[in-house]
């Protein structure tokens, strides 16, 4: 060390222009290098990121505990205490009953329908199985846990926005009549309100004043049109579409004027739509929906009506949901309702194990995916049969025995390119031989297992190919050398040492059928099917088609039971390649 | 065989054990190509050019001769090892007790049984030590019984010179010995199967000195029951071991005799060359 703090330049070494240039290249070299791994891993971090914050929603379910009255005319008129009688009971009408006697001031009938919908659909059927399995129940009133729907589900998520609450000074007065309410402040408590509904009226009469300018234009083409018009026929076309023009002109004027001035007043009421957000008024142990508001008096719908008459109180606060009713599905009484429940503890959120137990569903509450993983083991049961054996003995007698022609050339050159064959193509084969010719029932495990199994094969039959070629040759020698037969060296020394590599590319192989859709819906498994498969020929679906057709549904609640999907497909496929990865080291032979 | 030969202390042999006249091997040829033909296709090496040789029972023989000059071609051909070559094609006749070996009927497995084998690197099974001796007695179906097999063993080690190292480790695996115990275990196996003829291929090639002088002693001792036939590099080595050396160069067989005349009296100037060192 000492020797290099004064020592001078060696000339000889440093090395000239040609040295910092290669020195540059390699550093230029790292650092393309680190910028692809990291822009990969990014890419991987954020697709697995998003697929988690997807799947979070699917974590848990929720259920509303609420008493019901179990009345024995309409579950078992006669008494019979029979479970087959009780389970045809219209329990359907008793939760309806059960929810209408918990909120009876919602009469409309569409307000109804709607906190009816805060159930589950399904929930009433497991009330009717409780009861059925005991039978003394008939005639009580019991809590039950009842399954939210997938609305009340996503709205307890916090998928529709929060309520938040507006700050009040003022005392209140409520006057109810009629199902409707008369409300006034003390002080303009409800003059910001005002100002936001008035903001939102500019912003339609911007939007009018826009179309209106293009209607303008429209107006202008058409004169044009008149002034170069030949013959009066065309004229008179053009002059009707110009005075079509001009009166949508005015109207459209006229309406952003109105706006206009409704918005620049400085007193008057305004009414507030599915397209203002929503306005609620808590009032004493009553709920108020706003239709109606200026800066200190509003209007509003009883929604939970109030139990006495408030005059000048402070007990009440207001509220405004982050989405107009327009632009969520969880409507206004809903979350009055949801939102009264959960006060008053009646609302659970427990893991929702029903997504690992239960089969395919329409309601996204119901829904689970026990019946795609069953479908998919009963599939990669199939394609694991008949790929592994086949693509085994393919390997062995194409490496040990075939004597090398241009026609094991050929067959060779073919399973390389089988292996690129789209998957979409096999789904073809599938669709028109196996289910066309040979009659093999569609939609069953079955049929995807023998189309998976030719698209699987060409993967086993390399990776065998590959790990029996690694297999020394001196050991073949030496089994030859004691007396073995070819077929002896072959199965009692080089296939052995060959399994760990070929159960290594069959399971990579199979895991790429696992996650493999496109064959399968040539092959009818992307039908809706709701019972668990119990063997090869009943009708199934498996997991990556399960995220494909969730992901087409409509309901909101299905995003979350793809993404979830999605993360336990991906933790089958991590398990089965870490065991690919396992075998690999554990069984790696060094010679 | 095990059993007679054992019980009779003597096995009656003829004066030639194995014999080879006229032998050619070709390499590189294409399937079909017509045997009057071979010389004339593209491509095909002419590895052994027209070898006679005739080797007696219980004896050492050498193969010497560079590298590249066909002596392990050649002892491959005695147990047909050369079949599982692609295009190698043997013409002429090789004759074990009068036998032709290459006969059509003849199945190489049985004449690998009796033309046991042990190869230049030592090529122990990935198993343990007692499996790799029993896997030829197995196969052949030699022990009636698991005792019988434990014998077998026993013997075929002790004969290798190698019981009293490994007798405590017959169940590890074979390929956790030393180079030169793996080399000992290979001839035990070969050995288990009670060969007539052994042929060795440059068995001390990748030993040390000391594991070589092992096998050298053991090669000695294996004579008094089997025609040993070893290929190697080592002139020292052919000296130390055989009786008889054959020199191989460029294919030909030039020179084939008592070991002491070869090295102390040379009959061709290119074995003489080769002996002192200026070919090779």
């Amino acid at each position: 060390m000492a020797g290099r703090t004064a020592g001078t330049v060696p000339a000889g070494l440093a090395g000239g222009a040609s040295v910092r240039r290669r020195r540059n290249a390699e550093l230029r070299l790292k650092v393309y290098g680190v910028t692809a791994i990291l822009v990969a891993g990014l890419a991987l971090f954020s697709l697995l990121g998003s697929v988690l914050y997807q799947a979070s929603g699917a974590v848990t379910e929720s259920y509303i505990t609420i008493p019901v009255t179990l009345e024995s005319d309409r579950i078992d008129p006669d008494g019979t205490g029979d479970p087959n009688v009780i389970l045809r009971g219209s329990f359907g009408t008793l939760t309806k009953n059960a929810l209408k006697s918990l909120f009876p001031d919602v009469t409309a009938r569409s307000a109804r329908r709607e906190l009816y919908d805060i159930i589950s659909v399904g929930a009433p059927f497991e009330l009717a199985e409780l009861v059925a399995s005991d039978p003394g129940l008939v005639g009580q009133t019991i809590d039950f846990r009842f399954l939210a729907s997938d609305v009340a589900d996503l709205y307890l998520k916090g998928s529709f926005g929060e309520m938040t609450e507006i700050e009040t000074r003022g005392l209140v007065s409520v006057f109810t009549h009629d199902g409707n309410a008369v409300i006034s402040s003390s002080v303009n408590d409800f003059a910001g309100l005002v100002t936001e509904v008035k903001n939102l009226l500019l912003e339609d009469a911007k939007r009018l004043r826009v179309q209106a300018a293009r209607q303008n234009n429209a107006v202008r083409v058409f004169e044009r049109r008149m002034a170069s018009a030949v013959g009066n026929e065309e004229l008179a076309e053009a002059e009707r579409k110009k005075n079509a023009a001009v009166a949508k002109r005015d109207g459209l004027v006229r309406d952003a004027e109105e706006l206009e001035a409704r918005a620049n007043a400085v007193l008057g009421a305004e009414q507030l739509d599915r397209d203002n957000r929503s306005v609620f008024l808590r009032a004493g142990d009553g709920w108020l929906k706003i239709t109606e508001i200026d800066a200190t008096h509003a209007e509003g719908k009883i929604i939970v009506a109030p139990s006495i008459d408030l005059e000048n109180s402070p007990d009440w606060s207001l509220y405004i949901t982050d989405l107009p009713e327009a632009a969520r599905k969880v409507s206004d009484t809903q979350i009055v309702a949801i939102e009264e429940l959960k006060a008053s503890g009646a609302v659970e959120s427990v893991f929702n194990w029903r997504f690992f137990s239960s089969g395919d569903s329409r309601e996204p509450e119901l829904a689970g995916i026990w019946g795609a993983v069953v479908g998919s083991f009963w599939t990669m049961l199939v394609t694991f049969l008949l790929a592994f054996p086949v693509g085994v003995a393919a390997a062995i007698y194409l490496e040990e025995f075939a004597p090398r022609n241009h026609f094991t050339d050929l067959i060779e050159v073919n399973i390389n390119n089988l292996a690129a064959v789209p998957s979409i193509i096999f789904g073809l084969l599938g669709l028109s031989v196996f289910l066309g010719v040979f009659g093999v029932p569609r939609s069953a495990p079955l049929a995807g297992g023998i189309v998976l199994a030719l698209m699987t094969l060409p993967t086993i039959i390399i990776a065998g190919r590959a790990a029996i070629k690694a297999v020394p040759p001196s050991i073949r020698d030496a089994a030859l050398g004691v007396g073995a037969s070819k077929m002896q060296a072959t199965f009692h020394h080089v296939l052995p040492l060959a399994m760990p590599g070929i159960l290594t590319g069959t399971i990579i192989g199979m895991a790429q059928a696992l996650g493999e859709t496109a064959p399968l819906i040539m092959v009818g498994m992307v039908a809706f099917i709701v019972d668990v498969p119990g063997g090869i020929t009943d009708s199934a679906s498996v997991l990556p088609v399960q995220v494909f057709r969730w992901s087409d549904f409509p309901e909101r609640a299905f995003e979350a039971k793809t993404g979830a999907t999605i993360v336990v497909l991906m933790i089958f496929l991590m398990a089965m390649n870490i065991l690919a990865i396992i075998l690999r080291r554990r069984f790696e032979r060094r010679w | 065989m095990y059993d007679d030969r054992t019980e009779d202390g003597a096995v009656n042999m003829k004066d030639v054990k194995l014999r080879a006249a006229a032998v050619d091997v070709y390499y590189g040829v294409p399937a079909g190509v017509k045997t009057h033909d071979i010389a004339n296709t593209k491509g095909v090496v002419h590895a052994i050019k027209g070898v006679n040789v005739e080797i007696a029972p219980q004896t050492v023989t050498a193969f010497i001769g560079p590298s590249g000059c066909g002596k392990s071609t050649f002892l491959r051909c005695l147990n047909r090892m050369n079949d599982t070559v692609d295009g190698a094609r043997v013409i002429g006749e090789i004759t074990l007790d009068g036998e032709d070996v290459y006969h059509p009927k003849v199945d190489p497995v049985q004449l690998r049984a009796r033309v046991g084998m042990v190869f230049q690197k030592p090529n122990p099974f990935p198993k343990s030590v007692f499996d790799n001796v029993a896997y030829g007695p197995r196969i052949h179906g030699l022990a009636r019984d698991r005792a019988e097999l434990t014998d077998i063993v026993e013997h075929s080690l002790r004969q290798a010179a190698l019981w009293d190292e490994v007798k405590d480790y017959l169940d590890r695996p074979g390929t956790g010995l030393s180079g030169g115990q793996q080399q000992r275990l290979c001839i035990a196996r070969a050995i288990a199967t009670m060969p007539e003829v052994l042929l060795m291929d440059e068995p001390c090639s990748a030993l040390d000195p000391i594991a070589t002088s092992q096998i050298e002693d053991l090669i000695e001792g294996l004579s008094q029951d089997y025609t040993v036939i070893i290929v190697t590099h080592s002139m020292q080595q052919a000296a130390r071991v055989s009786q008889r050396t054959a020199f191989f160069h460029l294919g030909d067989l030039v020179e084939f005799g008592d070991t002491s005349q070869i090295f102390e009296n040379p009959q061709d100037p290119k074995t003489e060359s080769y002996i002192s060192g200026r070919i090779g």
